[in-house]
């Protein structure tokens, strides 16, 4: 059962990776983000990590792409014709990367012997649940990488009003 | 059972179609979206980690990505805005206000 779940959800995944990549009409690439983004939430359900599951949807489906469909839309892009000169070169790249990473993972990981296992830091136990754990976690070992990361949404933040903001410069001279 | 390694397959894939994605599309916003999906190849690469070494500090960085992912399509899609609006253009190839 659990086989098949991931089969269907690494199925769809690569699926609509590819078409989001390969459709002309970003509105199209677009939703077929928006169905990855999903898919790879379920493929977290699959590994146990409920609260990365809903994160991933909150803040990916909900957040990054409405606003990369809000900018698709202001901008009203047209199709666009052709891919890029370089097609052979980076498809060249690409596969080459791809079956090199893939024979590693074949050549070492199907051996059946068990990982070890680095436990440590929030052991993710049965009594507590994955959001409690991560809680514990992020906000004792890694409470300086968590308010790190603030400050760059805060950066990030006022970066994007500042460069979106119309005539910032004008709008103060001439008062 | 599903084996690490499985995981790590999809991982790849994911990844190497992002890789295509930029070196392959004009339009500046579908290379944002393929870097996206990179970002997502590393997190299920992280999550699945997380899993198999029974450690929570993969899934700990996978929220990290994910915070970084949101401030980078931001500051991201300001730029598109700001060349968009000067040029009426978002395909790469034609921004090279910079080049010297």
């Amino acid at each position: 059962m659990a086989l098949a779940f991931f089969f269907y959800f690494s199925g769809v995944i690569v699926l609509t990776s590819v078409l989001v990549v390969a459709l002309r009409n970003p509105i199209y690439s677009a939703i077929s983000l928006l169905i990855m983004f999903f898919h790879v939430a379920g493929l977290y359900v699959t590994l146990h990590a409920e609260f990365l599951a809903a994160v991933q949807i909150i803040v990916y489906a909900g957040a990054i792409l409405v606003l990369y469909l809000f900018v698709v839309m202001l901008l009203n892009v047209k199709r666009e014709e052709r891919y890029h000169a370089q097609f052979p070169l980076a498809a060249l790249l690409g596969v080459t990367i791809l079956t090199e990473v893939l024979m590693l993972a074949i050549l070492r990981g199907f051996s059946s012997e068990p990982l070890p296992t680095l436990g440590g830091a929030g052991q993710a136990d049965q009594a507590t649940g994955n959001t409690e754990t991560i809680g514990e976690v992020l906000y004792s070992t890694y409470l300086f990488p968590f308010e790190v990361a603030s400050l760059i949404l805060l950066v990030a933040m006022i970066g994007a009003i500042v460069l979106a903001k119309k005539d910032i410069g004008l709008a103060s001279r001439n008062q | 059972m599903i084996p690490l390694s499985a995981y790590v397959a999809v991982s790849a894939v994911l990844f190497a179609t992002g890789l295509i994605g930029v070196l392959i599309r004009r339009n500046f916003i579908i290379v944002l979206m393929s870097v996206e999906i990179m970002l997502n190849a590393a997190n299920i690469n992280l999550v699945a980690f997380s899993h198999y070494l029974e450690s929570m500090a993969g899934q700990i960085v996978a929220l990290f990505v994910i915070a970084i992912a949101a401030g980078e399509a931001a500051v991201g899609l300001a730029i598109i805005i700001v060349v968009f609006r000067g040029r009426l253009s978002t395909n790469v190839d034609e921004l090279n206000l910079l080049k010297w």
